[in-house]
């Protein structure tokens, strides 16, 4: 059943890599996004001495 | 829509709607994804078809982003706005992501049904060009130092590069092509199955709700990173 499923009738040499690297595009843009949003609101804290998103 | 653009109104709303626009992209995903392995096997293509849940998505935001970029980067030349700057700016990133998703994904499932991992055919071409305008786009932003300078450069930039958009949409139209027509937004209605629209259908809506998720946030990264600028200057560092 799972063999099967991982199988893709035969074509899971493509179906998995076009998921796989979907999957970690998206992933990566969504981690580094976070990331860098994180340290922009660091960086002002900095400066302005307060912790809020403004 | 201006009078949303300001700054701070602009941070103040994306702030109260990115929580919400992200919890919908991650279920419409969730459900997407589901519906995309549910899915019986085509008929043709077999487990392939599968592949068009992720494909045919990215390759719609990519275009998608594009004209966004390009609508931005006139309001930035025509009415100077700054939020129009720093929307272009954001959306470039996402938009080659998008583009390189499609290219990939296309050439996965290019090479069990056509035969070929590429061709250099009107579609496919088109395709690459809008990945090098991207790229462009975003080695210019970085290639200038004065800010303003940089935006309008930007900006014609990605208003001479619309013309690319017609082309990959009409391409398979106005040239013979491996790759398929239009066949889900055409006249007289989509020529696939249901079973196929419904996981293509949520998962173009959570790649949209992502896209935005990802912009707002960059934009407010953005929007940050240009105060620091002005707070350093102010006190002379």
């Amino acid at each position: 059943m799972l063999a099967n499923f991982l199988a893709m009738g035969g074509y899971a040499a493509f179906v998995w890599p076009a998921y796989g690297v979907t999957a970690l595009g998206l992933g990566a843009a969504v981690f580094l996004t976070l990331r860098g949003y994180a340290r922009a609101k660091a960086r002002l804290a900095q400066f302005t001495g307060e912790t809020g998103s403004r | 829509m201006l009078e949303y653009a300001n700054p701070k109104r602009f941070m103040d709303l994306s702030g109260a709607l990115l929580p919400w626009l992200g919890a919908v992209a991650a279920l419409l995903l969730a459900v997407g994804l589901y519906l995309s392995f549910a899915a019986p096997p085509d008929y043709q293509q077999g487990d392939t078809v599968r592949i068009m849940f992720v494909h045919v998505p990215a390759a719609w935001i990519a275009m998608m982003a594009y004209g966004l970029m390009a609508l931005a980067s006139l309001v930035s030349l025509v009415n100077r706005h700054p939020l129009a700057d720093v929307a272009a700016k954001s959306a470039a990133p996402f938009g080659a992501l998008f583009t390189a998703l499609a290219l990939i994904t296309g050439s996965l499932w290019g090479r069990p049904m056509w035969g070929t991992y590429w061709v250099w055919d009107a579609r496919l071409t088109s395709f690459l060009i809008l990945l090098f305008l991207y790229l462009g786009y975003i080695a210019l932003w970085n290639a200038i130092e004065d800010e303003t300078r940089a935006a309008r450069a930007c900006a014609i930039l990605a208003l001479v590069g619309v013309v690319n958009l017609p082309i990959i949409e009409f391409s398979v139209q106005w040239w013979s092509t491996l790759h398929q027509g239009e066949s889900i937004v055409r006249a007289g209605g989509p020529l696939i199955a249901g079973v196929f629209l419904w996981p293509l259908f949520l998962m173009a809506l959570g790649y949209t709700a992502l896209f935005f998720t990802l912009l707002l946030l960059r934009m407010r990264t953005e929007i940050l990173d240009r105060r620091v600028r002005t707070l350093a200057l102010g006190r002379g560092r």
